[in-house]
């Protein structure tokens, strides 16, 4: 590589350090950490996470410095195999460095947070195990993370993809023995086992693809294979419309679209940081980055493209209506993910690679603030459910407050407005954001993806903007349920503010949701242009409605306005149904009445769980008992091997030879044999398992097929 | 016979010449760690001469024996496995109270016979191996006598065994007959002469009598039924013994007979191969799901590794993709062994005898719920066992993904996508039981009783380090193996 | 020289048949082991046949069925062992009366 050994600016070689350091991070907790307090573990998980940001911000000075020429950074050799040569390499790019400071920045602040939220969680019981094992895994996670984004061929970005669906197992199932009030359940670990089933599939599209994609390259190093791209999309246009449909599986897996979104709303069993950092922030937009790491094969691919867009924008919708039906403040959130996740997916989809990354790094910010401003209600209000237990408890008898309370369900929450202001506020400017008003960071990236949209596919466009107006909507009822009215629990009457390493974290995330905007302004398009570098736009000749082409300094007023309107009036019908009248407690939900069994399908989900558990999971386990008990045990064993194989052959011997030796009685082995045969036939008969002879049984037929196929041919 | 013939086989020589007089020490001798350590010392010679041939190539003994990188790859893998089947086995025998000073002597005869399979150049040597190898494993199965699963397992074993031998012979004498000759070069020179008329058929149904009798000593479906029993029944060092030896040798005859000798019917037994192997990886994996004994659901994860090594040998009629076909095959030979010593030296750890079956007749703790809680009771034990079910199944960061890939990777260039499908999806099942595993052992609770022997944490502990360190630097491991070619003639 | 291989061939397929089927049939573990050294004997008779008609000049298929002699006396030896052990504690050498493990 001439690049390498002439331009390189010796900042480049810093690049491994970002695996390493959060490396050296865990393997310092895990050697010292028995005896370091729980603080010094927290922070020393901190600063590694906030030592390998420092490090992704000198490789992004240094490509800014190198006019965003992508740089190889060979690291070691990894697997040499005849033709094939798969170094491990780090790639810096602006596409990867982008991915680096989004995931290492919000890692670090919520590292922090979880510093506090972690101490202050009713089941963590000052065991500072526990506390050393959570942050080994969040700083294995980044590690992973940063291995995904940093691989240089999609085998090394498939060593991270797995790793960082190992840590989200591991995360998930954290708590794996007991639920969110410390009770013995093995919820928290179904959630894991299903998350990483669920991944699994969508993994085996991801293999598929890599093997096809070997098969016909020869290759998997992103270099070599985007190099022969167009030459192979010339001669084969069917491989590449396959490589990319299979990875359009393993999207659908790591990114949570239809049809296999099941598994994140679970995934909210894991600690609120967690839900944050990989279930809301980073891992979830593995998907989005790879479709944009493979755009030289998705522009290759125009039908797969509209099916990547058309998956996206569906599940954008879908996930929305979902969320309107929920009472459980972390769910309402983890639908909102899917359905946010959905508008990036559409938007790489239709080629806009710069929208769909614009709002993966604007996501992440104003995702993560309000996951973790929910992680800091929900703390709220156990600390006022404990405060009321043990103010009680003086007065009545220990065992009345083992009330069931589920701190996380909004329909004991209301008026928290008033207790906790600074959550209050930090969580508006995550709504407003995530509502896409005006200026704040939502409204820009969304915005761009809506343009490109109603430029490329209208269809799109309406799906899209419909999404947005729910999710207005859900945001808005969630506002009102949580913040305002009367409490509807005591514990809600007595919730306090959370520390400040809980609440600051939040301010720094808070203002990257405000300002983030700036980021891609149109007109400006800072990131659009730091993209370029590594992400070639395809030009369309479109022919535009008149309407499309105004444009106030690349800001299109009409979607903008039509957008912004949409949400503010979806923020309105919301007031006047939640706002205006209060929910009370015990109240039914208002939507509940007028829309009937539209609201009930909305609340279960629309039953896709239950369909798949009866159409997947039992027959899968139906399957594998019927082959192992039916077809393995009473058909082979009992009734093939038995009746029918030894059965036919005794018969047959029992005629051939039995007979033809009475009658004519040949010579006295033949006798012999015959008469062996009769007590043989006379003792099959009360036969019920022959075992040995069984498995010789087996050997023959196998013999049998083998050699009757070798004289058939 | 010169004195470069016996040069040729000395490490051999040395470890049959050492167990002959281990066997009559061991009467003197009191204590039966010595027994041990003294067969322990004779494999690390025997591996340490091994190692040394390294690089020579020479035939030996009229061409009956070859001498090449085939051979001196595997001669110092057996000795090896043969260590590490002492070092579980030492605390084992103790604990179960059948410490017998024959086991090892057992152990290094069957070890002599896997490294006479490894010379085999002559199929009469091939035979002769079989025997030698199989003979003391019959009666290491059912070495925990007076228990009765060890002893139905020993004769299980051994009449299927004998069977299944009777098969390699038959289709040995019809090679003889169809080419009038047993020596692999003959064998080959027969075939090119191109004289062999209607004895082609005689030559490629012994070929596949052939075939049957080593699919039945791999484990392949449908020769694979003894499996679970066997293992199951075997005293639990020998079965980890049996998993990594038998089927190495196993794989060794059949590795060198078929790419040596039998390219020219490779259009004949490819489709033969092909189905056997999508057989085996399918049955062995989906049963396993049903299994609730640790040792049988191991033992359908060994049939089911037979499977994917299997698919190397789709390859070996093409001479651009044979030497990939040994090399990943091999490899894999290495990457299994370690994960399978590994796994069961971890069964072996929470084994104990079962108190309430009186005089200690039986063993418990080997059901896969009794792994419930090891996360908590022994977390590194925990890990290492982690480590091992995600080899198993094939995920990073592990030995067992690295291996896979090259498989498969040699299946893709010998043009077989479709069955290199069919591995990624059997190995997609897999992770099903392969994880039930982990979530028990983290996610369930359970107080196991493990046990703490110094070699036995010494062969888990090396081999989960092994697995997982070699997965970032397989080049060094995959150089030899790639070096490991079979010599032609 | 009148008969000609062929028909040793078929011999030795018919007893090889014989002895498959007495490994199926028969229930007894002793009567099995004998029926599998049938199937040996099937091959001997193979080998010298070969020897025989096709390479008489060399001592190959003669050695080689020795060898199998040999190897069919230690099987034996080994068997018989197993079996007597089996015997010792179960008071039974029937091949389907052994069947502690399954599944």
């Amino acid at each position: 590589m001439l690049l390498s050994e002439t331009a390189i600016s010796p900042l480049f070689s810093l690049a491994p350090l970002i695996v390493f350091l959060p490396v050296l991070g865990l393997l310092l907790n895990i050697i010292f950490g028995g005896r370091m307090g729980e603080k010094a573990i927290g922070w020393l998980a901190s600063v590694a996470s906030g030592l390998t940001f420092v490090v992704s911000s000198l490789l992004a000075y240094g490509l800014w410095a190198a006019h965003g020429e992508t740089v190889v950074v060979p690291f070691a050799d990894w697997i040499t195999i005849g033709s094939l040569h798969i170094p491990w390499n780090f790639r810096v790019d602006t596409l990867s460095v982008t991915m680096m400071l989004a995931v290492s920045g919000v890692g670090t602040l919520i590292h922090i947070y979880a510093i506090g939220y972690m101490h202050e969680d009713v089941r963590f019981k000052n065991d500072p195990k526990r506390f050393r094992r959570f942050f080994v895994f969040l700083n294995l996670f980044i590690a992973m993370m940063m291995i995904l984004v940093s691989g240089d061929s999609y085998l090394m970005l498939f060593v991270g993809w797995e790793g960082v669906g190992l840590c989200s197992f591991l995360l998930i199932g954290f708590w794996y023995d007991m639920d969110t009030l410390g009770r013995p359940s093995w919820a928290n670990s179904n959630a894991a086992k299903k998350a990483f089933i669920t991944n699994r599939i969508g993994d085996f599209g991801f293999l598929l693809a890599a093997l096809t994609m070997f098969w016909a390259f020869g290759s998997v190093q992103f270099g070599e294979v985007f190099g022969k791209a167009e030459e192979i999309a010339a001669a084969q246009p069917a491989v590449i419309i396959a490589i990319t449909l299979f990875m359009l599986i393993g999207v659908t897996g790591k990114s949570a679209q239809i049809p296999l979104y099941v598994w994140l709303p679970d995934a909210m069993a894991g600690p609120t940081p967690v839900s944050a950092l990989i279930h809301a922030a980073t891992m979830v937009t593995a998907g989005v980055y790879l479709v944009a790491r493979s755009w030289p094969l998705y522009t290759l691919a125009p039908d797969a493209q509209y099916i990547v867009a058309m998956v996206g924008a569906v599940t954008a919708l879908f996930a929305a209506t979902i969320a309107v039906g929920q009472y459980d403040i972390k769910k309402v959130l983890a639908y909102s993910t899917i359905s946010q996740l959905g508008f990036m997916v559409a938007a790489v989809g239709m080629g806009a690679f710069v929208a769909g990354m614009f709002h993966l790094v604007t996501h992440a910010f104003f995702k993560a603030l309000l996951f973790l401003s929910a992680g800091s209600v929900i703390l709220g209000l156990e600390r006022g459910h404990h405060h009321l237990a043990h103010h009680k408890g003086h007065e009545e008898h220990e065992g009345k407050h083992e009330e069931v309370f589920d701190p996380g369900d909004m329909r004991n929450m209301g008026g928290l407005r008033k207790r906790m202001p600074v959550t209050f506020w930090l969580y508006i400017i995550g709504t407003l954001a995530l509502a896409g008003i005006f200026p704040f960071a939502g409204f820009w990236s969304k915005d761009e993806i809506l343009l490109d949209a109603a430029k490329l596919h209208p269809e799109i466009f309406i799906i899209l903007t419909t999404a947005a107006f729910f999710t207005a909507f859900y945001m808005g009822r969630q506002i009102w349920m949580v913040f305002f009215g009367e409490p509807r629990h005591e514990a809600a009457a007595h919730a306090e503010e959370s520390p400040k390493i809980i609440t600051v974290p939040l301010m720094v995330l808070a203002g990257l949701s405000v300002l983030g905007g700036a980021l891609n302004l149109p007109g400006v398009h800072t990131l659009g242009h730091w993209l370029e570098h590594t992400i070639e736009l395809a030009e369309h000749e479109l022919h535009l409605p008149a309407w499309l082409e105004i444009s106030w300094g690349g800001l299109n007023p009409v979607v903008a306005l039509v957008s912004t309107l949409l949400a503010l009036l979806a923020i309105y019908i919301s007031w006047l149904i939640y706002g205006r009248k209060p929910l009370t407690a015990g109240q039914k939900d208002p939507l509940k009445k007028p829309l009937g069994f539209i609201f009930t399908g909305m609340e279960n989900k629309w039953f896709v769980d239950e369909g798949y558990w009866a159409v997947f999971v039992n027959r899968y386990v139906d399957i594998a008992r019927f082959l192992a008990d039916v077809v393995d045990w009473r058909f082979w064993h009992d009734w093939f091997h038995d009746k029918v194989i030894a059965g036919t052959y005794v018969w047959l011997s029992h005629i051939a030879l039995n007979r033809y030796a009475d009658q004519k009685g040949i010579d006295a082995f033949f006798n012999g044999l015959g008469d062996l045969t009769k007590r043989l036939s006379a003792f099959l008969r009360r036969l019920q398992n022959g075992f040995v002879r069984s498995y010789a049984l087996a050997v023959m037929l196998g013999v049998i097929v083998i050699v009757g196929y070798l004289l058939m041919k | 016979m010169t004195p470069s013939d016996l040069l040729s086989i000395l490490p051999l020589l040395v470890l049959v010449v050492w167990a002959c007089a281990l066997l009559l020490v061991d009467l003197w001798l009191k204590r039966k760690g010595v027994t041990a350590f003294l067969a322990a010392l004779g494999l690390a010679l025997t591996a340490g001469l091994a190692l040394a041939q390294a690089g020579e190539e020479t035939t030996a003994f009229g061409g009956m024996v070859a001498l090449d990188g085939f051979a001196s790859f595997l001669n110092v893998l057996f000795p090896l496995s043969g260590l590490l089947g002492i070092a579980v086995a030492y605390g084992y025998l103790k604990r179960m109270n059948i410490e017998r000073g024959e086991y090892y002597s057992l152990l290094l005869f069957s070890t002599a016979g896997m490294m006479l399979m490894a010379h085999a150049a002559d199929l009469v040597v091939v035979f002769l191996a079989l025997e030698f190898l199989s003979l003391p494993l019959y009666v290491l199965a059912a070495f925990a006598r007076p228990r009765l699963d060890s002893e139905e397992a020993g004769l299980k074993y051994f009449l299927l065994g004998a069977f299944a031998s009777a098969f390699v012979i038959y289709g040995i004498a019809l090679i003889y007959g169809a080419t009038g000759t047993t020596s692999l070069s003959g064998i080959v020179a027969a075939i090119e002469a191109g004289s062999l008329g209607t004895s082609g058929l005689l030559l490629t149904i012994g070929a596949a009598l052939f075939l049957v009798g080593f699919g039945f000593k791999v484990a392949a479906v449908p020769f694979h039924m003894w499996t679970p029993d066997v293992y199951h029944g075997a005293p639990t060092p020998v079965t980890a013994f049996m998993a990594v030896g038998a089927k190495a040798a196993g794989f060794a005859a059949l590795l060198r007979v078929f790419v040596t000798a039998f390219p020219a019917l490779d259009a004949d037994l490819t489709p033969v191969v092909w189905v056997l192997a999508a057989l085996t990886m399918f049955v062995g994996n989906v049963v396993a799901i049903a299994q609730t004994n640790i040792k049988r659901m191991l033992a359908y994860s060994s049939i089911a590794h037979a499977g994917y090594i299997l698919m190397a040998f789709v390859a070996f009629g093409n001479p651009a993709t044979r030497a990939d076909a040994v090399a990943s095959a091999l490899f894999y030979l290495v990457t299994y062994a370690l994960t399978s010593y590994g796994a069961w030296a971890a069964v072996i750890a929470l084994e104990k005898q079962d108190p309430s079956a009186g005089s200690g007749q039986a063993a418990s703790g080997l059901e896969i719920n009794d792994f419930a809680g090891l996360g908590r009771r022994r977390p590194a034990l925990a890990a290492a066992m982690t480590v091992f079910m995600l080899s198993l199944t094939g995920m990073p960061p592990t030995l067992g993904l690295v291996g896979k890939f090259y498989l498969f990777r040699t299946v893709i260039e010998a043009g077989q996508v479709w069955l290199a499908v069919i591995g990624v999806l059997t190995s997609l099942i897999s992770a099903y039981y392969y994880l039930r595993v982990v979530v028990v052992m983290y996610m369930r609770e359970g107080a196991p009783e493990t046990t703490r022997e110094p070699w036995l944490d010494f062969t888990w502990a090396v081999s989960a380090l092994a697995t997982v360190i070699l997965s970032f630097l397989p080049m060094a491991l995959f150089a030899w193996a790639s070096a490991a070619g079979v010599m032609g003639f | 020289m009148s008969i000609p291989l062929s028909w040793y061939l078929l011999l030795s397929v018919a007893l090889f048949c014989v002895g498959l089927f007495g490994v199926l049939s028969r229930r007894n573990a002793i009567a099995i082991l004998l029926s599998v050294e049938l199937m040996l004997n099937a091959v001997n008779i193979n080998l010298v046949a070969f020897w025989r008609y096709l390479d008489p000049a060399r001592m190959a298929g003669q050695a080689f069925a020795v060898i199998v002699f040999a190897v069919a006396a230690a099987e034996v030896a080994v068997g018989l062992a197993l079996i007597i052990a089996v015997y010792r504690r179960r008071k039974t050498v029937v091949a389907d009366e052994i069947d502690l493990m399954k599944w």
